[in-house]
């Protein structure tokens, strides 16, 4: 009984079925550890590889440079930034929003660096529903390729006080 | 060989199991659970107010009120409800299982009072509108002092229960009060502790600099630092409720069917690879961190190659398992499955456990595993995806398992019956059930993308407009009504537990009223009185029904897991 | 009396302090303390 104390020598291997569902089990077990690795290497989707430490007042002068330098356009009066492709972007998470609007190409890439000014912030990228976790005084880079064209939002999926549910971005991909 | 006199007063046999329970430990059994049980009211209050708030046709609670609600039920059920009652599970299995007295009663107070103080600061705190910052805590956002200050003592009461544990199984091992090694619950709950003691000195490696940082006494700590120590507290303590929950698994197994563990040593090496691997996936919570290399996100979330999955995927067989040998020796060998329809359903401890094994195996280990992954995890990190694995985990798992307990321990320790008993073998099915929905509506209303911790799913007032597809607030209203029906099954759940402690009919000197009918029981204890005798004739009992329910269990995970991976193709290209 | 020859594994599987230590140790080392060394040692950034 699980209340009662075994004697003696109890000690058994599996036998039966117990041994033949540890056996399946375990075989289970080792697809998936082969899994994550095989995807690292032939996969397209891996979360962010590299990151970097910055000073806030740092990440924060050249998000806003960028978004001064590259500016084509202008939303609700958030600047609509548009990032040469195989080049780098910002992005900046603040209390609440996201800033700039970043305009991209299909199929092109791009290094986009994504901080905070603040606090703790979630970058989510809906309707394909991408998310990474943002930090301050993180240089959290994302190499993406959209895959796909139009309009996408951005919102954030970690609490920043109050205005948290009013945090949003955007990002437009031309064909 | 010296042998530790008993005085008489000291301890009491029990009518029903002939154990012996020590008045000492008997006492701070029921006191954990007791201040266990207000604070499981207080999360579930918060909790029926969140649902029919993310329900957004309700929306009931302001946003202020709202994250207020978050932090007060996050804290109160992950942290106080479940660990007082771990306190209470380990009170009992290292006495009455090993029949020692507890090594110090002394120390059972001061920790008594230190949770209870713990608890009671942070809840105020709270409530006053000082730590609106989540149970996470993540720095930068900062708390009042006096929210950790009581995670803090609650931590520092916890480890005290701890060490009183440990110190109790050396006393017995060494005053020799049982003959043998120590039966498998008590094992599963060593386990459970060993787990605690990591988690709570991760609790203090995290929360003590926060403290001091709080109180303008030290620099703030890093943030993706703090994040990694703070998940060692929050993830590790998940882990021991899985192992608790598991230790429930076999007593309930055990009480209620008369079922025993078909090997000790598989059974046990289980619990050992929950020691050794389980805290290392606590890695899932920051998958998509800056800061940390794929080498050891892929390392750690996967618990050193699964086998802390393997681990419980052996305890996924091995207690039905046990319990169809059970059933088939009592006569119940109908076809595959006849033993399953015939077990003991209406008894609530039983299908408290039974469905907590099936929510917590096919809902919640699936998932978790799944969206551990550090690629997939890009679709679903913070999003509604993650609280609806983790309610099937924790609270249709864990928490349900201790309700069921809770239908065996009241007669048992508290000695008194139960009012009402056709409503308590209908509450574990209610409250499963609520909790199955909630979970559904949950995940679903998260693969679209919604967040969680989120006041309005409409992000009214952002300056950039977006939204959800209605299909979203469709599952969002799922979620809301089963919010309703989980409450209603733990307001159900308390009612009857309070009912019955404080005015139920005393059970002193009688034997627990079955839940079962008599002929069932008396089955179940001739079972139980045999102990392991017949040990060798269980060698190659046949268990085709729980190998048939395994290989429907294997064979959901796998179709899950690659159908988030063929799912994940399709987002942009990211690395 | 007879002294029953226990398994090396049973006997490894009873010692509770033997797991406790290996409970403490393992996951800190792999998660705690190699965490840690990464996050502490992660380079600075040039920004472009």
């Amino acid at each position: 009984m699980s209340i009662f104390h075994p004697k003696g020598n109890w000690f058994r291997y599996p036998t039966g079925a117990e041994r033949l569902w540890v056996g399946l089990a375990l075989a289970w077990c080792l697809v998936m550890s082969i899994t994550m690795p095989w995807w690292h290497f032939q996969g397209k989707q891996n979360a962010p590889q590299n990151s970097y430490t910055v000073e806030v007042s740092d990440f924060v002068g050249k998000a806003f440079e960028f978004a001064e330098t590259n500016k084509v356009g202008e939303i609700n009066g958030v600047p609509v930034a548009e990032v040469e492709p195989g080049g780098d972007g910002y992005l900046l998470g603040s209390m609440w929003r996201w800033y700039p609007i970043l305009k991209l190409k299909k199929d092109q890439t791009y290094r986009i660096h994504v901080s905070s000014s603040d606090l703790q912030h979630g970058l989510s990228i809906l309707p394909i529903n991408m998310n990474i976790h943002v930090l301050p005084g993180y240089d959290h880079v994302m190499t993406i390729t959209p895959t796909t064209s139009g309009e996408f939002s951005i919102v954030c999926n970690e609490f920043c006080g109050i205005g948290h549910h009013t945090m949003t971005g955007r990002i437009i991909v031309e064909e | 060989m010296s042998t530790e006199t008993i005085k008489k007063s000291a301890y009491r046999v029990c009518e029903t199991t002939g154990l012996n329970i020590f008045k000492k430990a008997e006492f701070f059994t029921k006191a954990n659970a007791v201040l266990a049980v207000i604070f499981l009211l207080i999360g579930g209050i918060a909790a029926l107010t969140l649902a029919l708030t993310r329900w957004s046709n309700v929306m009931l609670l302001d946003d202020v009120w709202y994250y207020r609600m978050i932090t007060l039920h996050g804290t109160n059920m992950l942290v106080f409800w479940i660990i007082f009652f771990e306190m209470a599970i380990l009170y009992f299995a290292s006495t009455t299982l090993l029949n020692t007295e507890v090594f110090s009663k002394a120390l059972g107070y001061i920790s008594l009072v230190l949770m209870s103080v713990g608890a009671i600061m942070t809840n105020y705190i709270i409530l006053d509108g000082q730590a609106d910052v989540m149970l996470t805590s993540y720095p930068p956002l900062q708390a009042h002092p006096l929210f950790y200050l009581g995670i803090i003592l609650f931590a520092v009461g916890a480890l005290v229960v701890c060490f009183n544990f440990f110190a109790t199984l050396y006393k017995a091992k060494k005053n020799k009060t049982y003959e043998g090694s120590m039966p498998l619950v008590t094992f599963g709950a060593t386990t459970a502790a060993i787990i605690a003691v990591v988690a709570l000195l991760h609790g203090a490696a995290a929360l003590i600099p926060t403290y001091f940082w709080s109180m303008g006494w030290a620099e703030m700590m890093d943030p993706g630092a703090y994040r990694l120590l703070w998940w060692g507290l929050g993830h590790h303590s998940q882990q021991i409720n899985v192992a608790a929950m598991v230790s429930v698994w076999y007593f309930i197994a055990t009480l209620s069917t008369g079922a025993k563990p078909l090997n000790e040593t598989v059974c046990r090496g289980a619990f050992i690879l929950y020691i050794l691997f389980i805290n290392l996936a606590a890695a899932h919570h920051l998958l998509v961190d800056p800061g940390l290399s794929s080498e050891w996100k892929i390392w750690n979330t996967s618990y050193a190659m699964y086998l802390a999955v393997l681990a419980s995927m052996i305890h996924g067989y091995t207690v039905p398992a046990s319990m169809e040998v059970a059933m088939r020796r009592k006569g119940y060998n109908k076809g595959i499955f006849g033993w399953f329809a015939k077990l003991p359903w209406k008894d609530p401890g039983f299908s408290a456990v039974a469905l907590s094994a099936i929510i917590f195996g096919f809902i919640g280990g699936i998932t978790g595993v799944t969206l551990g992954t550090e690629q997939i995890n890009i679709m679903a990190h913070n999003t509604l995806r993650i609280p609806g694995h983790f309610h099937a985990t924790v609270v249709g798992g864990t928490s349900l398992a201790f309700m069921g307990l809770c239908y065996y321990l009241v007669p048992l320790i508290f000695q008194k019956d139960f009012y009402l008993k056709k409503l308590a073998r209908i509450q574990p099915w209610l409250f499963g059930g609520g909790i199955v929905i909630m979970s559904f509506g949950m995940s679903f209303a998260g693969t679209y993308g919604v967040p969680r911790r989120l006041y309005d799913s409409d992000f009214s007032g952002a300056n950039l407009e977006t939204g959800f597809d209605s299909i979203a607030h469709i599952f969002l209203g799922v979620l809301g009504v089963g919010g309703v029906i989980a409450f209603t099954g733990l307001l159900l759940f308390i009612g009857l537990i309070v009912a019955a402690v404080f005015f139920g009919p005393s059970l002193k000197g009688k034997r627990m009223p079955t839940w079962q009918s008599e002929r069932e029981q008396k089955m179940t204890d001739e079972l139980i009185s045999k102990g392991y005798e017949v040990e060798g004739e269980d060698y190659h009992a046949k268990t085709p029904g729980t190998i048939g329910l395994v290989i429907i269990f294997l064979l959901s995970f796998a179709i899950y897991y690659f159908a988030n991976w063929a799912a994940l193709t399709d987002l942009w290209h990211i690395g | 009396m007879e002294e029953e020859k226990i398994h090396p594994i049973q006997k490894f599987m009873d010692n509770i302090w033997l797991l406790l230590a290996l409970g403490i140790a393992v996951p800190s080392l792999s998660y705690t303390f190699w965490g840690l060394a990464e996050i502490y040692s992660l380079a600075k950034g040039i920004l472009p």
